[in-house]
């Protein structure tokens, strides 16, 4: 097989340390705790799209073109999402979270890693049939410019819309799907009314600190991309921004195990990946 | 090669009659990882499991993020997942797109392993309808790996096994019963 061109993976390694620094040291994007299996393959995938044929080659471009910086961003994060992702998670917030949020006067909700904003939208809609939205307020962030943006304007691919209607109806949406949106030819746009509540908002998990006092936040799939210590340190994160008796939900597969910092949290509805803080009566116990 | 340290094995189509006939007939003494890409719904997956753990005479488990991968252990990719494995043999997932209309891809679980366990590596690609896995195959022959193939004609759907074929070539193409005999040989020997 000697027309294919064998690259050493130790190289490839090298290769992403220096990536990693230049973009460190160029632009002040830190991903040198990310875990490095899958930011070897977006990078890979990354120096394709931009037809470099190295990683070292991506890395000249990163330095001398600063324009490319948000299609890199995009290329290291991969903003993909769903609306109602793992429906029964939303079924659950929705039967088992939202009745002990609703004692709250104010209900602040921060969505972590929010991508292009599926699933903002969906726990707007959550919230609102709940009756809760008019006093909810969600802080929606990520460490991408270019997907805040995309999750402001709310727009989709329509070839979505069937999977996401069918995800709605089963986290026991009461109406359809197709009241929150219109659709067009190719896309459909989420009601704007539905960003009555939203706060979007740059914020970087691995350098920034505490966001705002949260009674709920929503980090799924975001600290899978994430070493052991910097997943510790979102986590840290999120036990000093969540008020006490607040909740953590992460995405479906996430292992806890190795971070000091999930200690403080208590399984709640383990199977949806929904945890709590000690109320202020355990706490005092304690 | 090494002595194999791992094998990887991928699948669609056909794969879960194709995985009991293998991972049932391997030998309780084995002490490699053993990692199984199907792509399935997750609830296919749940059943699989429930099904290999009677009968495979090796335990049979998810593969969970960050945990370490188990020598003589046989892990099956979560669905929904990209499942990946560090170089310090711990595994990873990601939700990225699709890879071959697939998550979890076997290609790309396949790159991944090539590169940790290079010549102590065994790639298994049975039964299934599309290309996936193909390209990872090729990749784990590079670095020094074995490569195993269903024979298509034998195969319930034939896609997987002849893309693998015309792209990674293989070091074996046997018939599904042959499988699990071969990987006890190549691992005991
Ligand atoms: C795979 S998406 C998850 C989307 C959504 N939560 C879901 O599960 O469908 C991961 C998101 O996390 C964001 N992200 C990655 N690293 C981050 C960091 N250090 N700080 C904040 N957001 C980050 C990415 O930009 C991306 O939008």
């Amino acid at each position: 097989m000697n027309d294919i061109k064998v690259d050493a993976p130790e190289l490839d390694s090298i290769e992403l340390d220096l990536f990693v620094q230049a973009l460190q040291k160029r632009h002040g994007y830190d991903f040198s705790e990310y875990a490095p299996a899958s930011l070897k393959r977006r990078l890979r995938l990354l120096a394709d799209q931009l037809h470099c044929k190295t990683i070292t080659g991506l890395t000249e471009r990163v330095l001398h073109e600063p324009q490319l910086l948000p299609n890199v961003l995009e290329g290291l994060t991969v903003p993909t999402s769903e609306m109602f992702r793992d429906p029964a998670v939303f079924r659950t917030l929705r039967e088992k979270v939202f009745p002990l949020l609703a004692s709250y006067p104010l209900i602040n909700i921060w969505q972590a890693g929010c991508a292009h904003g599926q699933e903002v939208y969906s726990l707007a809609i959550l919230l609102e049939e709940a009756g809760l939205y008019d006093r909810s307020q969600i802080f929606a962030t990520d460490l991408s410019d270019r997907a805040l943006q995309r999750a402001s304007e709310g727009i989709y691919s329509v070839k979505d819309a069937q999977q996401w209607s069918r995800n709605y109806q089963a986290a026991g949406g009461t109406h359809s799907l197709a009241d929150y949106c219109s659709a067009g030819y190719k896309l459909i746009k989420l009601n704007q009314r539905l960003r009555r509540h939203v706060t979007f908002a740059l914020h970087n998990l691995a350098i920034d600190g505490v966001f705002c006092e949260a009674h709920l936040i929503l980090c799924r799939n975001v600290l899978i991309y994430f070493s052991d210590p910097l997943q510790d340190r979102a986590l840290a994160l999120f036990r000093d921004s969540l008020v006490r008796g607040g909740f953590l939900c992460l995405g479906l597969r996430e292992n806890l195990n190795p971070s000091h910092a999930a200690q403080d949290f208590s399984p709640f509805i383990e199977s949806a990946r929904i945890y709590r803080l000690p109320t202020q009566a355990e706490g005092a116990h304690a | 090669m090494s002595t194999p340290a791992a094998i990887a094995i991928g699948c669609s189509a056909g794969g879960v009659d194709a995985l009991k006939a293998v991972l049932g007939g391997l030998d309780a003494k084995l002490s490699q990882a053993i990692l199984v890409c199907l792509h399935s719904r997750s609830d296919t997956v749940d059943m699989l499991c429930q099904v290999l753990k009677r009968i495979s005479a090796l335990p049979v488990v998810e593969a969970i993020e960050r945990d370490a991968v188990q020598s003589g252990v046989i892990h099956l990719a979560p669905p929904g997942y990209h499942l990946l494995v560090e170089s310090d043999l711990h595994f990873a997932l990601s939700i990225d797109p699709r890879v071959n209309h697939a998550r979890p891809s076997i290609d790309v679980l396949f790159y991944s392993v090539a590169e940790v366990w290079r010549d102590a590596l065994i790639g298994v690609i049975l039964t299934g309808a599309n290309a996936d896995g193909a390209a990872g195959l090729r990749r784990i022959r590079q670095l020094g790996g074995v490569a195993v193939v269903q024979s298509p004609s034998d195969a319930e759907a034939t896609a997987m096994p002849q893309a693998a074929l015309e792209v990674a070539g293989a070091d074996y193409c046997v018939p599904l019963s042959d499988i699990a005999p071969l990987l006890n040989r190549l691992c005991l020997a």
